[in-house]
């Protein structure tokens, strides 16, 4: 019971870290990216890549997987999503999973369509007992690094100067400009580490998520729900959500095998048709 | 000029509109000859017609009313299954198994209208996509009366009004889904040409003064969508009727995102995108598949990127102006 509960706080993180790049382009740019979980794959094929292939240690691909999906990411950015700022919502969202059919295919073409497993050191393999509850090391892992993103996140956004340009920005767009800060450059800057934490917790999590070439589809509803469920106007809401979508997914498929996508599904159309401005929201958007 | 010749020039004005274009005889007079002339391409021919009607009703959603549906396989795939399971059960007459799974999928969009209509585009996006994975997963499920992933089989065909036999005869077969396709194009062709279309295009184009002027805009919302999903039904249903067995692939994401794909290539608003851009797309899935089977997906996504940068709302007819305006602008500059 306990060991449900942590795997499915492990999974929850997982999915804040990946997600929570999306809560900022969805939430506060208001651009609807439904390729954030491409990010993600292309975090956790680096990693792979590099672990299995060139033998560099788990610990070490991680930086990289991160570095590796935010320059993909900014020069996406610059090159592509900035042009699909003022369009419509049906265009971006054209446009997104146009960009996510693209990289599934790539993927599929030079790392083939079958699931991959990075090689994890011997020493976070197996579990133990820890009053009774058995943890998993490597899930242990996932939820330490989470854990300290998390922390590392609000700390830079309440208490450095990019933290309040970003805020200013999000709040009032126009009034940011009119202040003189660089509103393009703060949005790139925070796309590009969005899309880095993203690659960051695809690789991280590549063991739990599986990782294969359609990895950006099936957990695209995921990553949409934990922002649209959590709201957008704190690290706070997406944070909580994740944590509930993950111990609902996994209760969900350890006790009503046969149920548990319905139920999540369900959840989810009934939050939003509730409350559309999300389930942790305070209240009004602009 | 007084106001009695304006309200005269603007009715004469939608009376022509309403009109049928001499292209869209051809069209018809062409797609009736195909039955005869292109015997060998009659599988094509009637999967374009299929995918045509369903993004024909997809059409009337985004093109009309401004709907954004990232689900609409939900009620392809239900009128599919409800056809089958129909057959099954009762009649495998053919045109009383596509009126009830239209009423069927009406029935079903008339329920989930109520969600789908509340929120922004966004909200609007996610809850489609919602209701469409729900139904997955109980298509899923329900394995004892849907088949699960193994599909429903042993769906009997009757002739069609018990005289003109459809099963495994592809002209036939072909020519059916046409007369079922030009009818429920001309019924759409009523509806948009109605006050109750031009009621839709208001809403589409300001919410808010829409209803300023006294149009209901959740009931036309609300009934636009039912009859939408019925067409998607009947089209599913069609599917269902022409192909051995229905799937779990009938109702799942990549449907949806194909008949979005194949109306915003074809052009929203017209009621022929669908018509153009299942085409295209079918033609294109033919030879770029017999050549990459694999990598398809690479090129609709490509087709996708390219088509969102450059298109607004005409498809390739934007890409193709956008071209001629730009060999125009070169021509004019020396």
């Amino acid at each position: 019971m306990l060991t449900i509960l942590f795997d499915g706080i492990a999974y929850g993180m997982l999915l804040f870290v990946i997600a929570c790049g999306l809560a900022v382009t969805l939430g506060l740019m208001n651009f609807v990216n439904l390729a954030h979980g491409a990010f993600a794959m292309l975090g956790g094929y680096c990693a792979y890549v590099l672990v299995n292939v060139y033998g560099v240690p788990f610990f070490a691909s991680l930086p990289v997987a991160f570095m590796f999906a935010a320059m993909i990411g900014l020069l996406a950015e610059r090159t592509l999503y900035v042009h699909f700022y003022n369009r419509s919502h049906l265009e971006q969202v054209l446009f997104t999973i146009g960009l996510v059919f693209m990289t599934s295919a790539v993927v599929d073409y030079f790392l083939g369509s079958q699931q991959r497993f990075i090689n994890l050191p011997a020493y976070l393999q197996g579990r133990f007992d820890f009053f009774g509850v058995g943890i998993g090391k490597y899930r242990l892992l996932i939820i330490l690094v989470c854990a300290l993103i998390l922390i590392v996140l609000q700390l830079i956004l309440g208490y450095t100067r990019f933290g309040s340009r970003l805020r200013a920005a999000v709040d009032d767009q126009r009034i940011a400009r009119g202040l003189g800060i660089n509103v393009n450059w703060v949005f790139a800057l925070t796309f590009a580490v969005g899309c880095g934490l993203a690659g960051l917790g695809g690789a991280l999590g590549a063991e739990i998520l599986s990782l294969e070439p359609h990895f950006p589809l099936k957990f695209m509803i995921y990553f949409l729900i934990v922002v649209s469920v959590g709201g957008t106007s704190s690290i706070t809401g997406p944070f909580l959500a994740s944590i509930l979508l993950g111990i609902g997914d996994v209760a969900g498929k350890y006790y009503a095998p046969r149920y548990g996508g319905f139920v999540i599904y369900t959840i989810m159309i009934v939050v939003l048709v509730l409350r559309p401005q999300g389930l942790f929201a305070r209240g009004t958007s602009k | 000029m007084n106001t009695g010749n304006t309200v005269q020039d603007s009715v004469t004005a939608l009376k022509k509109k309403r009109a049928w274009h001499w292209l869209e005889y051809v069209f018809w007079l062409a797609a009736a000859a195909s039955v005869f002339l292109l015997p060998s391409q009659h599988a094509l021919l009637t999967q374009i017609a299929i995918w045509s009607l369903f993004a024909l009703s997809l059409d009337l959603l985004l093109g009309y009313a401004g709907i954004v549906s990232l689900g609409h396989a939900a009620y392809f795939g239900f009128g599919a299954y409800v056809a089958a399971l129909f057959a099954i059960n009762f009649t495998g007459e053919p045109i009383t198994g596509l009126i009830v799974a239209g009423i069927a999928a009406g029935l079903l969009g008339l329920a989930t209208s109520l969600l789908v209509l509340r929120g922004t585009d966004l909200t609007r996006l996610m809850v489609t996509l919602g209701i469409a994975l729900v139904m997955y997963e109980i298509a899923n499920q329900m394995s004892w009366l849907t088949g699960g992933a193994d599909g429903l089989t042993g769906m009997p065909v009757n002739p069609v009004l018990g005289i003109f036999p459809i099963y495994f005869r592809p002209a036939n077969s072909y020519a059916y889904v046409l007369i079922v396709c030009f009818v429920l194009f001309f019924v759409a062709k009523r509806i948009v040409h109605s006050p109750f279309g031009y009621s839709l295009r208001a809403i589409k184009g300001n919410p808010l003064r829409a209803s300023s002027i006294g149009i209901p805009n959740n009931l036309r919302l609300i009934a636009v969508y039912t009859i939408a999903a019925s067409y998607a039904g009947i089209a599913g249903a069609l599917l269902a009727q022409t192909t051995p067995v229905v799937s779990l692939t009938y109702i799942d994401f990549q449907r949806s995102a194909d008949v979005l794909l194949m109306l915003i290539i074809g052009g929203t608003g017209y009621l022929y995108g669908g018509v153009v851009g299942s085409a295209l797309f079918l033609v294109a899935q033919k030879f770029i598949g017999n050549i990459t089977p694999q990598y398809w997906e690479f090129w609709i996504g490509f087709a996708l990127v390219v088509i969102a940068l450059f298109a607004r709302d005409r498809g390739v007819f934007s890409i193709f102006e956008r071209i001629l305006g730009a060999l125009r602008n070169d021509k004019a500059k020396p």
